[in-house]
């Protein structure tokens, strides 16, 4: 039993408060222990990642009580690599937020920083139903702070949404854990993995209204379609670098659904059968299309990336759904690939509002400093999002393909992915000509620019009091997550290799519910 | 006394859906707070409904007992909404200051006024 299974959890839980109490005053000091704190995350995370990547299931008893009565950490494949990319994104974000002050406009950004760490590595890490409930509620917690960081009606606004809709959310959860409490006496996943199969058929309809309860609570973490509501406006009126960490939040529900699926209520628990993914599928083909249609519609650059996260999450779902290790595999590969493309673009449009008059309007105007730059990496992100060769969406989109062809639902999946990567290329390719194409055309009409440079960098340092320029810092964690998707990308065999084992391991349950409940498990591997 | 818990739990879900789904931000934390009590209750009743008996086994007398694992969970899920609507009060409290009304929902006319804001900038800037 290795104690390093914790750290993830106790490494950010020790320093939130340190930072919150001690470094709450200076920014400097706060920022060098978040960045201490984070990169120690990450570092412990690859450990992790070396730990499970031989396919032992290993198990953190806490306090070393028996599994189904104390509460237990487990570290497979899976949650070793949701770790890993979790810290990734930290690091990536952090940065960020450091180097643009989005961190100084507020208080305790890095404090909630590091819950929120702390809460999304212990639904990563949980192996048990209601201490993953409590995890869900720490980064919930935290993310509402970061959320409303920073301040503004708008923001308030849909910050008040957004903790609404989360907390009817998280009663949801606890009527789907009671409901399961009462009809199998266990919350412990492996052992509701048992239990649920040994369940009489008459107890099955209980089962049925808890497994469906849960995967609704889930759904509205994963914004599936009937719950995704809350999305748009969440996504759009955060602070950018809190919008690029919100895009981890996503896939937690999305995790949580894989695991409590694959571990707990397979197909074959009585009663039950494909009765959960044969509502997913349908609502994820909808999530797309609401996805790509807000895309079109949107008027303003955030909303446009946040509906756009919404089809990829839409799109991730529907492999999801179809339940089988081939793609499930895909749907890590996209999962990965769909968090990082989604921070590079919410990051890279922290850099280009701020420095437009009219802040994420989708309107022309004058361009702004480093138009070419911007219009570049925005062009990368775009292609990445949109799933267009050469980066990683193109590869997840082509492997989502592959492992649904021989699903039922495969024509309405195919046409679903296919249609709303057209329409979402169509919307990119919208936005970025008026914000950067059109703009330049319109350059030379500005009184005061009628210098007749078409140079934007010259352009943009005319007028007095125009925007900074974006350091290499600044622009760095950009880049950066545009640099993993082109390793992904890049790595596209090696990485659908560990996938597809990590998938496999999921979905041969038996190992799972050994390792947890059998007290001698790891000794034999 | 299965009726008494099984009813009052209703009747609490029951507001409290009904206040949530109103576009005040007070009536929303009181129709969450509705909810979060009646969920306590529904958790606390999953253990089944044993009256005088206390949530320890006892070894050497066969004596009924109550489950003690849901009264845990409620208590844990007592604190985490307390808090929870100490946190929704605040923002609420926030929201409203900010903008000087209490309704949930945000309108088109939000979205259209902060247009304006940004052409009327933007006209500034021309100028």
């Amino acid at each position: 039993m290795s104690h390093w299974i914790v750290a993830p959890v106790v490494l950010p839980a020790l320093l939130a408060p340190i930072i919150a109490f001690v470094m709450r005053h200076d920014i400097t000091l706060a920022r060098a222990a978040s960045f201490a704190g984070t990169i120690a995350l990450a570092a412990i995370a690859v450990g992790l990642m070396v730990m499970a990547a031989d396919g032992t299931t290993h198990v953190y008893r806490m306090g070393d009580w028996a599994a189904p009565f104390g509460i237990v950490l487990v570290l497979d494949r899976l949650s070793a690599l949701m770790l890993l990319v979790t810290s990734a994104l930290a690091l990536v974000v952090l940065l960020h937020a450091s180097a643009s002050g989005w961190d100084d406009r507020g208080r305790h950004f890095h404090a909630l920083f590091q819950f929120q760490l702390m809460g999304i590595c212990g639904a990563f890490l949980t192996g048990d139903a209601f201490n993953l409930f409590v995890f869900f509620e720490v980064l919930l917690i935290a993310s509402y702070g970061l959320m409303i960081h920073g301040g503004g009606r708008v923001r308030l606004q849909a910050g008040l949404q957004y903790v609404v809709m989360n907390l009817a959310g998280s009663t949801l959860f606890l009527f789907a854990l009671g409901t399961l409490y009462a009809s199998t006496g266990t919350l412990n996943i492996a052992d509701l993995a048992v239990k649920v199969r040994e369940l009489p058929l008459e107890d099955a309809a209980l089962v049925r209204v808890a497994a469906i309860l849960l995967m609704v609570v889930f759904a509205i973490k994963a914004a599936l379609f009937p719950v995704q509501f809350w999305l748009p406006a969440t996504y759009a009126n955060a602070p950018a670098p809190v919008a690029a960490l919100f895009a981890i939040m996503t896939k937690v529900g999305a995790y949580a659904i894989i695991r409590i699926h694959a571990v707990v209520f397979g197909p074959d628990v009585p009663g039950l059968g494909g009765l959960i993914g044969d509502w997913l599928m349908p609502a994820a083909v909808v999530t797309v299309a609401i996805g790509a249609v807000g895309v079109l519609g949107a008027r303003r650059l955030m909303p446009l990336l946040s509906f756009s996260v919404v089809g990829s999450m839409g799109t991730m779902m529907i492999a999801v759904a179809a339940f089988t290790p081939q793609a499930t595999t895909a749907a890590l590969y996209y999962l990965v690939h769909s968090t990082f493309s989604a921070a590079a673009l919410f990051l890279l449009a922290d850099l280009v509002v701020s420095r437009r008059p009219g802040g994420d309007l989708l309107r022309a105007e004058p361009p702004t400093v480093q138009n070419g730059l911007f219009a570049a990496l925005f062009f990368a992100g775009a292609i990445a999002m949109a799933g267009m060769p050469p980066l990683s969406g193109f590869l997840g989109k082509l492997l989502i393909l592959d492992g649904l062809r021989d699903s039922a639902a495969m024509t309405a999946a195919w046409i679903a992915i296919l249609v709303g990567s057209l329409m979402t290329i169509v919307g990119f390719a919208r936005a970025g000509s008026i914000l950067f194409w059109k703009s330049t055309a319109l350059a030379p009409a500005e009184p005061e620019e009628d210098t007749g440079n078409p140079d934007e960098t010259e352009a943009g340092d005319a007028p007095p009091p125009g925007p900074a320029r974006a350091g290499a810092l600044e622009v760095a964690p950009t880049v950066m997550a545009l640099a993993i998707l082109a390793v992904l990308a890049f790595l596209a065999g090696p990485m659908t290799g560990f996938m597809d084992k990590a998938a496999h391991q999921l979905f041969d349950g038996s190992d799972y519910v050994a390792a947890v409940l059998d007290p001698d498990a790891e000794v034999k591997q | 006394m299965e009726i008494v818990v099984a009813s009052s739990i209703g009747v609490l879900t029951a507001g409290g859906v009904y206040l949530i789904l109103r576009l005040r931000a007070f009536a929303v934390i009181l129709g969450l707070a509705l909810l979060t009590y009646a969920v306590n209750i529904f958790l606390f009743a999953t253990g089944r409904l044993a009256v005088n008996a206390p949530p320890v086994l006892n070894k050497y007398a066969d004596v009924a007992y109550s489950d003690p694992l849901p009264q845990a969970l409620v208590l844990t899920a007592i604190v985490i909404s307390f808090g929870m609507t100490a946190v929704l009060v605040m923002i609420a409290l926030g929201a409203f200051l900010e903008a000087d009304h209490d309704r949930i929902d945000m309108t088109g006319e939000d979205d259209a006024r902060d247009d304006d804001d940004a052409l009327s900038a933007q006209g500034e800037n021309r100028a």
